[in-house]
């Protein structure tokens, strides 16, 4: 097949997966959230369990005017959900699903794949800016803060894995991880690196992660009982929907990548190869939706910290564990 | 397509749907929405009274010493990335050992700067 062709399908369906990924987990946000708290959630739109919520609140949302405040910087004001939006879709580039099921696999995707998902913070810091409204303002900056507090332990739990796999590129890690352990009798097992090594990365990474998305406990640049909304105060319609939809692509992208660094992606014990090639996607799909519950869970278990705290946590616990993690690992790698 | 341009095409293809995604949107959002901004619509939203001075407001930027911490340890990290991979290629050429403990003098150092900061107490937010 020509290449312009086979990206069209790419194209779609990372489009598909991405936009109907997000559907469910704000579903499952909206469902689990209420179970958690002793409510019903939806049960309106779609028959009894409510599945169709997401999608009338998206009709809804696009039926509201749009609307731009006075003095706002309206350039900058109706680009930033386009820089958020890029900066979520690139993400999905380097992730796969099955051996061969995936986008594009670059030999730095591990690496990319961090850089580009910061592109979401520049476009909140654009959107807080422009918007000519104090709460804005406040939680852009609080963004730019947690990018500070965040990127670090993400980066530097990402390193210890690429010592162990000595390899960037995601599916690069997540071979790595095929590679057996132990054998018993005529079963070789393979373990995902959370098992053998890479716990605490994990953790780092996972806690990172939360800060990244800027959900609860660390979702100070939103804070409604602080800052109303935070940086999305004054958007309204298609492009609150649009940062609203960022946020929950996030979340698969975010545990996409944990999944394939520390889970094992579409790798399962004791799996042949031919049935990974069948299995691969239904396995990591699972695992991200797994991952995506925790995020949820956490969301609706935990308060907020402040900004000051998160900072405190990132630079005197985070950061010195993620390069002790870096040293260990090396040292492993390079003894045995 | 070569493999090289191939992985750029790709990218650059992948950002320009997320534009896409919401130019999209919003072009058919048009069609739905009504349009019909009046003054006290676009007034800026504050607890609902009147706005006072201007949204650009000034505030104390209290974490650019993080911010100072962060560019040094962010550009580590690049030169990190590089040595991370490349460990295995040269633990097996024999050299493991010498370049671990470069390594460990380079972070060394880096985290000597981050326990002066901690000791002087510019990581507390008074």
């Amino acid at each position: 097949m020509s290449f312009a062709v086979l990206l069209t399908i790419k194209v779609l369906a990372v489009l598909g997966l991405m936009i109907g990924g997000a559907l469910v987990v704000i579903f499952a946000e909206l469902k689990i959230g209420a179970h958690m708290q002793n409510r019903m959630g939806p049960y309106f739109a779609g028959g009894r369990f409510g599945w169709a919520q997401p999608l009338a609140d998206g009709l809804k949302f696009m039926q509201k005017e749009d609307l731009v405040p006075d003095g706002a910087d309206e350039r900058v004001y109706k680009l930033a959900p386009y820089v958020v939006l890029m900066g979520t879709v690139g993400v999905f580039v380097v992730l796969p699903l099955s051996p061969r099921f995936v986008a594009r696999d670059l030999d730095l995707g591990a690496f990319y794949a961090l850089a580009i998902s910061s592109l979401t913070t520049l476009g909140v810091l654009m959107a807080g800016w422009s918007s000519n409204n104090k709460y804005s303002l406040i939680g852009g900056l609080r963004a730019a803060a947690q990018l500070i507090a965040y990127e670090l332990p993400l980066v530097l739990a990402v390193v210890a894995v690429a010592i162990q796999a000595g390899t960037l590129s995601i599916s690069g890690i997540i071979e790595a991880q095929a590679v057996p352990v132990f054998t018993i009798g005529e079963l070789n097992v393979a373990l995902p690196y959370i098992l053998t090594g890479q716990i605490i990365g994990f953790a780092i990474f996972f806690i990172a992660s939360i800060a990244e998305l800027s959900r609860i406990p660390f979702d100070m640049p939103i804070a409604e009982s602080e800052l109303t909304m935070g940086f999305v105060t004054e958007y309204s319609s298609i492009r609150f929907t649009m940062f609203f939809l960022a946020e929950y692509a996030g979340m698969l992208s975010m545990s996409a990548l944990a999944t394939a660094f520390y889970l094992g992606g579409y790798q399962l014990p004791g799996l042949s190869s031919t049935a990974i090639e069948v299995l691969g996607p239904v396995i990591f799909i699972s695992k991200v939706f797994l991952l995506s519950f925790v995020f949820i869970w956490l969301r609706w278990t935990l308060p907020r910290f402040r900004e000051d705290q998160l900072q405190s946590l990132a630079w005197r616990w985070l950061i010195p564990a993620a390069l002790l993690n870096i040293a260990i690992t090396a040292t492993f790698k390079v003894v045995f | 397509m070569s493999n090289y341009f191939g992985d750029y095409v790709t990218v650059a293809v992948f950002l320009l749907i997320g534009a896409v995604v919401v130019g999209g949107g919003v072009f058919a959002a048009r069609m739905l929405q009504p349009n019909n901004p009046t003054k006290l619509k676009s007034q800026v939203y504050e607890c609902g009274i009147e706005p006072i001075g201007s949204g650009w407001s000034q505030s104390h930027v209290r974490y650019y010493i993080f911010a100072l911490l962060f560019l040094i340890f962010d550009v580590e990290a690049i030169f990190i990335f590089p040595w991370a991979v490349n460990l295995e290629t040269f633990a097996n050429a024999g050299f493991g050992v010498l370049i671990l403990i470069e390594m460990f003098i380079f972070i060394g150092i880096l985290v000597l700067g981050l326990v002066y900061a901690v000791r002087k107490g510019v990581l507390k937010w008074e």
